[in-house]
């Protein structure tokens, strides 16, 4: 297999709403920008097109059908991922690699503020005959299971949490991105009531509108059209535990750790807490980071490395230096872009030359998608 | 677009299973996601543990009632502790999870993929039309509250008025494909049907009538795919997937020609390119085009170029498409026979065209021999063409 290669990125909102623009206008300002940057015409210059959605985020049956235009691939080859954007990216990398495109454009979008009954959306995606049979009156509840089993393995306490937020939400303050970076202390999170315990209010990332468009090649025309300007993807992948709450394992990542393993298999990586510079990773929850390091191999233990300010964007291993979904929001399925962008905005300032995006699906998946991104 | 003919790995199918199709199933969506990949594994004489990825296919979330739905389909298709994904182009998603399938292995990605589709729609209250109402644009066209059958009978309408086509000739389809399901053991509505059974159907929206339409069904498929080294190690008789491609046409609808199917022309060319396919009228032994309804077999055999522009009628008529005709369409029966559950039916079809050139498809069986299939699907408004070129 052959590396690909980030050569064009755009984005549009990340606010908690964008009524100025629909869903489709939001794509396309995204998608001008993300070709803009590439350099490329996609009527002429891209070979396929990959949209990442989903129909009841949308409150469309058959999204995809309303993909096409905005990005330019119309009577093209277009498709839909109905999964993350990380995942979608992984399609690329395979349309690539399997010798039908050259050039990909990979776009995916959240218009969240136009659902007026998200937590009834997020409950139609359990299973209808386990679990929304039990009518759960909170959809975090699965998180506050995962969450207390998670700290009491790896002896992860409330403070560690609530410093989780400080860390991200502070960290935030320098990215144009995130619309609910603040400065706030740790004992502010630990003061809110409980959504479900052990989670605030201010443990659980908020929602947000975005759209993002990747542009991603042979690394032959990035070096064409780019010179050294692009971004290399070394190695990608994406894993489910189990979608089905009984038979999953509560408490652990597993889905992070088997997509991270084929990653790092594809990167050639073998020590990755030494083989990265920084970590992007899934905070939508304030104990996932924690748990998604160690899922990740980064950690084995996350109480420890946070605590001693290893994490922190001056630290040994800098995670989530732009402030991840706390600071940021979450853009559906866009947040694995929304992390990806972070790391390339951060290759691109300089600050590092190798970066770690791993990103999940949210409640109640257990799906996650793991890049290994550098410097060329 | 490129279309690289010198692929970097050949990929083959090495196993295919279905469920029955039918109305109400009892089973839930998950375990007919699994009866499918069971059978498909069989077949292969492969385990799950054997399997690098999944890959799974699905239409409207709102058929099962859930959301993320190949999150939850992907316990069934036995995607648990591996890459599992979706893909989906609403009701060309059956093709396109072949071909998404395919490019999981002639990527280097897996070496063996399970790819699974499946439909249940049987559980959508009063009908599955009503799911159908969420499919429009939300702001041009959802208040005038069509439905999918009056935008078919324009498409239709239109078809028989530019080319002068009778309804006597598209019901041909509708009984060619009934005819052949009962060759069929897993198909719903086989049936020795007459054109005045057609004709004398109920009319659901001229010039559309009940016997013009595929039946509502649930059921699942499932094929194997693996790469070159892998297939001769578990098969003398791979059947290699030679040639892909897809389209999705522009979203306004109303803008486009109706009488002809370009998305699924653009779709044919890239998969022909890649099969360096040259005269596909000539060179294609075995045909399954998308048949929802008996004018869409037509539509799809003309851009498909297997046909002329609306010549398809003249050429069906003089049996060139029946079972034991010079290209053979629809010879499982299609969506008109067999059952329509929407994804499924797209890789059923793909599955049938596996088992003919496998020669293993018994009473479906074609009469001559054939070395070259090609299985189609379509869907979204009208404007999404998924092609896979398979060879033995």
């Amino acid at each position: 297999m052959n590396q690909i290669a980030i050569i064009g990125t755009g984005w549009y909102g990340f606010r908690p709403s964008t009524p100025e623009v629909s869903f489709r206008e939001m794509v396309f300002e995204a998608a001008t920008r993300a070709y803009q940057d590439a350099g490329v015409n996609p009527r002429n210059d891209v070979d396929s097109f990959i949209s990442c959605q989903e129909d009841f985020w949308e409150g469309i049956s058959i999204s995809d059908e309303f993909a096409p235009d905005q990005i330019g691939g119309a009577l093209r080859p277009t498709m839909t991922v109905a999964g993350d954007s990380l995942q979608g990216l992984a399609h690329a990398f395979m349309h690539i690699n399997s010798g039908v495109a050259d050039v990909v454009a990979v776009e995916a979008h959240s218009k969240v503020s136009d659902i007026l009954t998200y937590s009834d959306i997020v409950k139609l995606s359990m299973d209808p005959v386990y679990v929304r049979s039990i009518n759960p009156q909170n959809l975090h509840f699965i998180a506050g299971l995962d969450a207390v089993k998670f700290m009491e393995r790896k002896k992860v306490s409330r403070e560690d949490l609530a410093m989780v937020v400080e860390k991200n939400k502070v960290a935030g303050l320098s990215s144009p991105r995130a619309s609910y970076a603040s400065k706030i202390s740790y004992q502010d999170v630990i003061d809110k009531d409980y959504v479900v315990y052990p989670l605030t209010e201010l443990d659980i990332a908020p929602l947000v509108d975005g759209a993002i468009v990747m542009i991603v090649s042979t690394e032959e025309v990035a070096k064409k059209l780019k010179k050294d300007d692009y971004v290399l993807v070394k190695g990608i992948a994406y894993a489910t535990d189990s979608a089905n709450l009984e038979t999953s394992e509560l408490g652990k990542a597993n889905y992070m750790r088997i997509a991270s393993d084929l990653a790092y298999k594809m990167a050639n990586v073998t020590s990755p807490r030494r083989y990265f510079d920084a970590v992007f990773v899934d905070d939508r929850y304030s104990y996932k980071e924690l748990q998604h390091l160690e899922g990740l191999k980064i950690s084995e233990d996350p109480s420890r490395d946070l605590n001693e300010g290893n994490f922190s964007p001056q630290g040994e291993i800098p995670v989530n230096p732009l402030g991840g979904h706390l600071a940021k929001g979450v853009p559906l399925e866009a947040s694995g872009f929304s992390l990806l962008l972070d790391a390339i905005d951060y290759i691109k300032q300089g600050k590092i030359e190798r970066a770690l995006v791993g990103s999940w699906r949210g409640v109640p998946t257990f799906t996650g998608s793991v890049v290994v991104v550098e410097k060329p | 677009m490129k279309v690289n003919m010198y692929l970097n790995k050949r990929v083959a199918i090495v196993g295919a299973g279905l469920t029955l199709f039918r109305r109400r199933l009892l089973e839930t969506p998950q375990e007919i996601a699994w009866e499918a990949s069971r059978k498909a594994l069989d077949e292969a004489g492969l385990e799950l543990k054997d399997i690098d990825c999944i890959v799974i296919g699905s239409a409207p979330d709102a058929f099962d009632g859930v959301h993320l739905k190949g999150e939850y389909l992907s316990h069934g298709s036995g995607g648990i502790g591996k890459p599992v994904s979706r893909v989906y182009v609403g009701g060309a998603t059956g093709v396109m999870t072949a071909i998404a399938g395919w490019y999981h292995v002639a990527s280097g990605m897996c070496q063996k993929v399970l790819a699974v589709a499946e439909e249940k729609m049987s559980p959508a209250r009063p009908h599955p039309q009503s799911v159908f109402k969420y499919i429009w644009d939300p702001i041009l066209e959802k208040p005038l509250n069509p439905n999918l059958i009056w935008i078919f009978a324009m498409e239709m309408h239109r078809y028989m008025a530019k080319y002068g086509i009778k309804k006597e000739e598209i019901a041909l389809v509708s009984v060619k494909n009934k005819r052949n399901a009962m060759n069929n053991p897993y198909a719903q509505l086989g049936s020795n049907i007459t054109v005045d059974d057609v004709l004398n159907s109920e009319v659901l929206v001229w010039p559309v009538q009940l016997l013009d339409v595929s039946p509502v069904s649930d059921g699942g498929a499932a094929i194997v795919l693996a790469s070159e080294d892998v297939a001769r190690r578990y098969t003398d008789t791979p059947v290699w997937v030679e040639g892909v491609g897809w389209t999705l046409d522009n979203t306004e609808w109303p803008a486009r020609d109706l009488s002809y199917a370009r998305y699924v022309e653009f779709a044919a060319r890239m998969a022909y390119k890649m099969a360096g396919i040259e005269r596909p009228n000539k060179e294609i032994d075995v045909v399954e085009p998308y048949d929802p309804f008996d004018y869409k077999e037509l539509h799809h055999l003309e851009a498909l170029q297997l046909a002329k522009r609306g010549e398809a009628p003249t050429l069906l008529k003089e049996g060139i498409f029946d079972i034991d005709g010079d290209i053979p369409s629809s010879p499982s029966g299609g969506l008109l026979g067999v059952g329509n559950p929407i994804a499924a039916a797209g890789l059923m079809k793909v599955a049938s065209i596996y088992w003919q050139l496998k020669g293993t498809a018994g009473k479906m069986q074609v009469k001559k021999p054939v070395h070259t299939g090609v299985a189609q699907s379509w869907g979204d408004l009208m404007q999404a063409g998924t092609v896979i070129v398979l060879r033995n």
